[in-house]
């Protein structure tokens, strides 16, 4: 097991190099640049700027250079457009918020949807199935654009109870509306993957063998059936997981949380190289790391797939 | 009284194509140690029956009728009534142990959690008497293979385990559903040797179900067989294989391929099983029938008496048919 995750790991360092050299290039393809503004700026200037910046050496020069930083340094450089800022400084601090309000967002989402999608199962075809199949799919199709202007307005505007937006390191009146505006279409789809996977559990031979047993439903559902429905589940909240903890620009715009959703998002805008990249390796990072996690999870619940 | 009795049994299923008759009226008992077979074709019934008796149909089946087990009513029985008749008065073994038996559970727990469940007894001891029972049906090194995976046995062995599991709190009867039909022929005979085996060691009924004549005839006192979700033929065994009074039933027997009967060809019974979604008005083996007469094609014959210990569901005259 550890010299598996070992490899894993080992092989998880030149993938990462490959992300960094296609999103450097790719980058660096796209038109325009830090400096491009709506008023040109004089072309002395604009040399001086990209002096500073290392923009005027030949592209592999800067590509080499930004590997030598990133990986004997962990510097991923001075923020382009932020002035002052480095991208290490913007992700510290964005980070921390965007995983707080992710990993709660993730956690909800697991525990509810899991929880509607099992009943929902084990009472197929009663009104409990039909409610969170009706809620599940209303819930899949209203994005979070929309559930977070309408959380405002229901919670904010017309009941007063939470503050509109913010972060204030973090209490909790600041949590719940990003928090639940993040988590109700992956608790949709966590639901109903829990459900249709469950429904095949449970009409599986073992399932028929563990009834004829004369097991009590409970440890059926629970120790028989559980593990095996949540294999389908297991697979998606990888990169469900990363998702949320990556932030998200509509949760960080409309509730100003300061996270890097909204940061990733304006460094493209702007072409802000050095915080683009950084953002990229961190997701891609979380990527590869979630992924051996999920594999992980795969061989404790099965053990047919451990070697 | 019969320990277990089944009355007046039909099994239908909805589905989308309209309503599937599995089993119709079918009625049989079987007294205490007594082996039964329950023989027929795939989808004659069969396992539909044992599922029904045991509340174990799908979801979409729906059972009639009456299954008695030592006086009480189990059919559409609540399931608490259910629990305690099942694993102690009436355990099951089914057709695939590749996947009948829980994939991501041990061995151990798989067998304990019957006896801490139905006996109260503690994990250690549950474990300990799971041992026996693995020893019993002759798994070597039980004590460490306890702790195995299903998928580390082979399939043989995979089967062995699922007997020991149904027999861990002396059931009064076991049903085996084609138990031996996904299994190799050697291990089948090995298989089949084991249940005579545990037969004789604990005493319990059996309710062998089958598609295979020949394992029925060194094993079961009587015969019922089935055809389109109906009984044909119900009798004692040597009665039924000495002189076959079903034409369903001596087709079947033909249907055996003898090494000492050279043939090109395997005998066949020509057709295939009927479509249980429409029932027929006359009887449901008529349209393979080698004997048929036209009233075979409108009346449905009842099953009736024509021996001493023997019925059979058939128009044709039973000396006409002997010959």
């Amino acid at each position: 097991m550890l010299s598996y995750i070992a490899r894993r790991i080992m092989i998880a360092i030149p993938t990462l190099l490959v992300l960094i050299v296609f999103s450097f290039l790719l980058m660096h393809l796209a038109p325009g640049s830090p400096f491009t503004q709506e008023r040109a700026i004089p072309p002395e200037i604009l040399a001086n700027l990209e002096a500073k910046y290392g923009l005027d050496q030949p592209l592999y020069v800067q590509l080499l250079q930004y590997i030598k930083n990133v990986v004997f340094h962990f510097d991923f450089g001075p923020s382009f457009v932020y002035k002052d800022r480095t991208v290490n400084e913007i992700i510290a601090n964005g980070f921390p918020i965007t995983l707080t309000y992710g990993v709660l967002s993730f956690v909800v989402a697991v525990v509810v949807g899991v929880t509607l999608g099992a009943c929902a199962a084990i009472y197929q075809n009663s009104w409990l199935d039909y409610i969170t199949v009706g809620i599940s799919i209303g819930a899949q199709v209203l994005p979070n654009f929309v559930m977070a202007p309408i959380l405002v307005l229901i919670f904010t505007l017309m009941l007063g109870w939470l503050p509109g937006g913010g972060w204030e390191g973090g209490q909790w009146q600041y949590l719940v509306m990003p928090v639940i505006a993040l988590s109700t279409s992956y608790m949709a789809s966590i639901a109903r993957l829990t459900r249709s996977s469950m429904l095949e559990v449970l009409t599986s031979n073992h399932i028929r063998t563990a009834r004829a047993k004369g097991m009590p439903a409970r440890r059926i559902i629970l120790n028989h059936a559980l593990k095996p429905a949540m294999l389908p589940v297991v697979s998606y909240l990888g990169p469900t997981f990363v998702a949320m903890v990556t932030g998200s620009v509509v949760i960080d715009m409309y509730f100003s949380t300061g996270g890097i959703g909204l940061a990733f998002v304006n460094a493209a805008l702007n072409r802000d190289y050095s915080l683009m990249m950084g953002v990229t390796i961190l997701v891609g990072a979380l990527t590869i790391l979630f992924s051996l996690i999920v594999d992980l999870l795969y061989a404790w619940i099965d053990p047919r797939i451990r070697h | 009284m019969p320990m277990f009795e089944i009355n007046n049994l039909s099994v239908a299923f909805n589905t989308d194509e309209g309503t599937v008759n599995a089993v119709s009226d079918l009625s049989l008992s079987i007294d205490k140690g007594r082996s039964l077979a329950i023989v027929g074709e795939s989808g004659s019934g069969k396992s539909q029956t044992a599922f029904a008796a045991l509340g174990l149909l799908a979801r979409n089946g729906k059972a009639t009728g009456s299954v008695r087990f030592d006086g009480a009513e189990l059919l559409n029985a609540p399931l608490k009534t259910l629990n305690q008749v099942r694993s102690t008065g009436i355990s099951m073994v089914f057709q695939d142990p590749m996947t009948s038996l829980n994939p991501f559970m041990r061995v151990s727990d798989q067998m304990a959690e019957v006896l801490i469940h139905h006996k109260g007894l503690s994990k250690k001891d549950a474990l300990r008497q799971s041992v026996e029972m693995l020893d019993a049906v002759h798994i070597p090194d039980a004590k460490a293979r306890l702790h195995y995976y299903p998928h580390e046995f082979s399939g043989g062995m995979r089967q062995r385990v699922m007997i020991a599991m149904s027999l861990l709190c002396k059931p009064k009867l076991l049903i085996a559903d084609e138990p031996t039909t996904a299994l190799d022929v050697t291990v089948q005979a090995q298989i089949m040797d084991l249940f005579g085996e545990l037969r004789r060691e604990f005493g319990m009924a059996v309710i062998l179900i089958t598609h295979d004549l020949g394992v029925v005839a060194g094993f079961c006192d009587e015969v019922l067989v089935m055809y389109g979700g109906r009984v044909m033929e119900q009798g004692p065994v040597d009665a039924m294989f000495d002189s076959p009074s079903h034409p369903y039933t001596r087709g079947l027997l033909q249907a055996i391929p003898r090494v000492d009967q050279l043939s090109p060809t395997l005998k066949t019974i020509p057709g295939s099983p009927p479509n249980l979604l429409s029932q027929p008005a006359g009887c449901p083996f008529a349209p393979r029938c080698s004997e048929v007469q036209p009233l075979c094609e409108t009346t449905r014959p009842a099953l009736e008496a024509f021996a001493e210990g023997r019925l059979r569901a058939c128009t044709r005259p039973v000396l006409e048919l002997a010959s």
